[in-house]
């Protein structure tokens, strides 16, 4: 096993155990979307209409509260200076951690949308284009916010600038993710080309934040 | 020796420079400014389907236009300052984002003021409107990377490198008009194949255009004249702070 595996399977397992980031994540999820319904009120059909859109956003957000532990942990303890020196590609290893955020984070925020999808009214139709523009877009929402992390990593607090950095960057994928669900579900011809604006977010994603990312951690360490 | 973008790199050869230049700039946005309000507001005919309303679009815009040129313009320097690591690059990019919202904003408020009649809307969520709302924002977290880190060298690199991966989004405000069928009318100006609006209302659009890119010269010039007198006056209270902290120790 490689360092950067090493890294993966390290805080993928620091974050489902007791007091991990995953669980918080998806309780958070939830109150999210239980918020926006009881804001919302009772009217089952108006649910059922926004009811993609509001997971989306509330996915978005419960990435967007993890994001700050992505680094944090690391810094404290100094493994993070370990990591950077001793890195023989920083982007990839930045791209592990990325990944690990979406193994704790993202994947468990999919898995518990059916039942949040079952409980706002969601049409039979709409649960597939809903997971799928998720899968597809979720890993952009990680990698992107790595790199925010990275980039506020040693500042003492960072949310609420982390918050800042991120949505005007999130809100492509907000748009197009939520577009793909919606359209999808409406059997909309739009629903492939969101889903391949969206796909190539990611795409792009993957390849300019990790590099981003690791230029942020030399700047912030140096 | 061949001048070169480093012997600006000197502050006080900077300064000389800019406070010679200042007044010309100064002085060819007031007359462009002039010129380019008398055409729009008073010399240009009343459009057949916006009426007065289209003079509006003399101060949005360009005002549209320089919300982008900003950004590039930090993009730009902030490659610079990241690459060539050019002192000067990284107070260009730090200067030019305030004055860059600011045309952003004037491009938001202007628009929304003219879609109120147009549209019959102050807002629409479509992809122009959205997107730049987004570069605001994107000015916002750009200038609050500043704020956050009190060690300069660290925040201009980090900052630098938020404003690389941020213009991703400038392309896609330029040509979200055409990508996506959004309410917002198509380019008219810079188009291939000729601008589609007539010369009448060219004139106008381009004195204003000139009138704003001289007005964003002359303040960038200025914010970053003072910049540097701020950085060079923190300098000397350090060590003048420092100095008489050797005498106490004495």
């Amino acid at each position: 096993m490689n360092g950067r595996q090493a890294i993966i399977l390290r805080d993928v397992r620091l974050a489902f155990r007791a007091g991990g980031g995953s669980f918080q994540a998806v309780a958070f999820f939830s109150v999210v979307c239980v918020l926006f319904a009881l804001a919302a009120g009772p009217d089952l059909r108006l649910m059922s209409k926004i009811a993609a859109p509001v997971v989306w956003t509330a996915a978005l957000l419960a990435t967007l509260i993890s994001l700050d532990q992505i680094y944090r942990a690391d810094r404290e303890d100094g493994s993070l200076d370990v990591i950077v020196a001793t890195s023989d590609e920083l982007a990839l290893t930045a791209a592990a951690k990325a990944a690990a955020h979406w193994l704790s984070t993202g994947v468990p925020l999919i898995v518990a949308t059916p039942l949040l999808g079952l409980l706002m009214n969601l049409e039979a139709g709409a649960y597939a284009p809903l997971m799928l523009s998720l899968v597809i877009g979720t890993p952009a929402l990680s990698l992107i916010g790595a790199f925010a992390a990275a980039l506020t990593v040693s500042l003492p607090r960072a949310n609420l600038l982390i918050s800042l950095i991120v949505s005007p960057l999130y809100m492509p994928i907000l748009i197009f993710g939520a577009g793909a669900a919606s359209a999808g579900a409406a059997g909309d011809p739009q629903y492939a080309a969101n889903l391949k604006l969206l796909s190539a977010a990611t795409l792009f994603a993957a390849i300019t934040a990790p590099l981003a990312s690791a230029a942020a951690l030399r700047s912030n360490l140096d | 020796m061949k001048p070169s973008l480093y012997d600006l790199a000197n502050p006080l050869r900077f300064d000389r420079i800019a406070r010679a230049a200042l007044p010309w700039l100064v002085a060819a946005t007031i007359v462009l400014m002039t010129l380019g309000l008398y055409f729009a507001l008073f010399n240009s005919p009343a459009d057949y389907q916006q009426g007065q309303s289209v003079r509006i679009m003399y101060v949005h815009v360009p005002a549209a236009w320089m919300a982008l040129f900003c950004y590039t313009v930090i993009a730009g320097a902030s490659a610079v300052g990241f690459i060539w690591k050019h002192p000067l690059a990284d107070v260009a990019a730090k200067e030019a984002a305030p004055i860059g919202a600011s045309f952003t904003l004037l491009a938001l408020i202007t628009g929304s003021l003219w879609g109120k009649p147009m549209w019959g809307a102050w807002w629409a969520w479509d992809a122009r409107l959205t997107s730049v709302l987004i570069l605001f924002f994107l000015y916002i977290g750009y200038m609050s990377v500043w704020r956050a880190f009190p060690d300069k060298t660290r925040a201009a690199r980090l900052a630098a490198i938020l404003a690389i991966v941020g213009f991703v989004n400038i392309p896609i405000i330029k040509f979200s008009v055409e990508w996506w069928n959004s309410l917002h009318q198509p380019a008219s100006v810079f188009r291939g194949g000729g601008p589609t609006i007539d010369g009448s209302m060219l004139t106008p659009l381009f004195l204003m255009g000139g009138a704003y890119m001289f007005f964003f010269a002359a303040t960038l010039t200025q914010s970053m004249r003072s910049e540097l007198a701020a950085r060079r006056l923190a300098r000397l209270q350090e060590i003048d702070a420092r100095s008489s902290y050797v005498l106490v120790e004495q």
